[in-house]
């Protein structure tokens, strides 16, 4: 079972910057552990470009779909078992990245 | 009742969460195993007053129950055209040797009340998977339309499916904290039928206090070792048996030290002190359940008011509030400080309260009650008028209201 693990983080109480090193450490485990299947952080909300093209034209517009306080700051994909698997390994990570995390299952 | 109406009954209390859990087990799918069951108990009640109640009801239910689940796949397979794999709550580890805890029932309480979902959400599953309760009984218990209370049950049966919640019984490690889980919601749905709120329904649902008691005992059997389990169990047969005393013919609710205590139920009491005494006897740490049990044992071993050994009961809140310092306990703690230091130190105790509870009709009604013993009317008066513009439940209200009419 995959799952998207979404790290959050919000812009009037970002979590820690020095997280970069216990994230390392912890991929390679997940990569050892055999759940690692994807991951990477992502740019600023503002580098984000929407294109609408349902109509005649391409509409292009400036920065993130929706403006908000808590926004995506990286994510992974994960295949485990279950879910206590995927919530167990989501605990370790929201204190590695000293960040909220959210757990979705793939369809 | 007809003895064939009796039979249905009992098969429906004692094997309904057996049938789901096994076919849950079976089948890999929550929905499949609800609608297999409610439908074998339906042949039941069609096909046993003409040919009598099988020998072994719970067998005859389970076969039934698979017959059904195995129609209802292949109809929706010959509709989808492909094969549908069961695949969802799987359980792909080895048969676990025969044990207390390897019943499906267990599987099917801890998935039900899996941390994941939202705390209303596992009330509802458990009284509809393992209660056996229907939709519009769980929703008329919680006050909410019968069409919200079945989207609610449906929505967390396609999570339970989509992120694969397992059905298992948790590893050792996990076990203590997701018992703790299961106990909670047990706990909240005896609370609701104990004091139930809201202005349209009876002040005690003696439905839901008796479920509770029924789930927590079937938890017992499956894990007679915990004695957190134990010790819910003990506080519930202890509050349950002081019920018919609670409230007063005049429909208000009857504080501990006004209550007939003649009115108690001495078998109930009898075996929650027996359950109190067995936990002692354990000589492990008390968790919260078994120091309320005891509390409550304190209260019932009292045959009046005025030989209740307050010393012990403050001495148990003491050992509560180190385990759950919240200001909850603190002001229960209070209570019974009133009737051993006298209610100027229990008052001075409650105020400090008043920060983290002001929005909770408890901390005003017992302010009033002690405001009232202290002579302070005026105060007394406007404390009780908070309290019942903050109670949420009938009987209580009412007695509120009396209390306050008596004032000088």
């Amino acid at each position: 079972m995959k799952y998207l693990v979404s790290v959050i983080d919000d812009k009037t109480d970002p979590g820690s910057t020095d997280r970069q090193p216990a994230i390392s450490a912890f991929n390679r485990r997940l990569i050892a552990e055999g759940y690692w299947v994807f991951a990477g952080g992502l740019a600023d909300t503002d580098s984000a470009t929407v294109i609408d093209n349902r109509g005649e034209q391409p509409v292009f517009s400036d920065g993130p779909f929706v403006e908000s306080k808590e926004y995506l700051a990286g994510v992974w994909v994960w295949e485990a078992p279950d879910l206590d698997v995927a919530l167990k390994l989501a605990a370790e990570a929201s204190k590695v990245c000293d960040r909220k995390i959210e757990v979705r299952p793939f369809q | 009742m007809s003895d064939v109406e009796e039979a249905v009954t009992r098969a429906h209390r004692e094997e309904w969460a057996r049938v789901v859990a096994a076919l849950t087990r079976r089948f890999g799918d929550l929905d499949i195993a609800e609608e297999a069951a409610a439908e074998a108990f339906a042949t039941a009640v069609e096909r046993w007053p003409a040919d009598g109640v099988p020998p072994n009801p719970g067998g005859w239910l389970t076969t039934t129950a698979n017959r059904k689940a195995i129609d209802r796949i292949r109809r929706e397979n010959k509709r989808d055209g492909k094969h549908k794999e069961a695949q969802m709550v799987y359980d792909d580890d080895p048969p676990e040797p025969v044990s207390a805890i390897d019943d499906d029932r267990l599987r099917l309480i801890f998935t039900c009340c899996h941390p994941a979902l939202a705390i209303e959400t596992r009330v509802a599953l458990t009284l509809r998977m393992v209660g056996g309760l229907t939709l519009p009984e769980i929703a008329r218990a919680f006050l909410v339309a019968e069409s919200a209370m079945g989207q609610r049950i449906t929505r967390a049966k396609a999570k339970i499916k989509a992120a694969r919640i397992p059905y298992r019984v948790p590893s050792a490690e996990d076990l203590p904290g997701r018992v703790s889980g299961v106990l909670a919601v047990l706990y909240l749905v005896f609370n609701e039928g104990y004091l139930a709120t809201g202005p349209g329904t009876d002040p005690l649902r003696h439905d839901l206090t008796a479920e509770a008691i029924r789930l927590t005992r079937l938890i017992r059997t499956l894990l007679p070792d915990d004695g957190e389990v134990a010790g819910l169990l003990a506080l519930m047969l202890l509050t349950e048996a002081r019920r018919t005393a609670r409230i007063s013919a005049g429909g208000e609710l009857v504080t501990l030290d006004e209550q007939d205590r003649g009115a108690w139920d001495t078998a109930l009491i009898a075996e929650g002190h027996r359950l109190v005494r067995e936990r002692l006897a354990a000589g492990v740490a008390p968790g919260r359940y078994q120091i309320l049990a005891a509390i409550n044992a304190v209260h019932t071993s009292a045959r009046d008011i005025r030989d209740t050994d307050w010393s012990q009961v403050v001495a148990l809140y003491d050992q509560l509030v180190r385990l759950d310092p919240s200001p909850i306990i603190a002001l229960n703690r209070a209570v019974a400080v009133a009737e051993l230091d006298g209610p100027q130190v229990a008052l001075a105790a409650v105020e400090q309260l008043a920060g983290d509870l002001a929005g909770y009709h408890a901390y005003h009604a017992t302010r009033a009650d002690l405001l009232r013993r202290l002579g302070r009317g005026e105060e007394s008066r406007a404390a009780y008028d908070r309290a019942m513009e903050l109670a949420g439940n009938t009987a209580e209200t009412a007695a509120l209201a009396r209390r306050r009419a008596e004032l000088p």
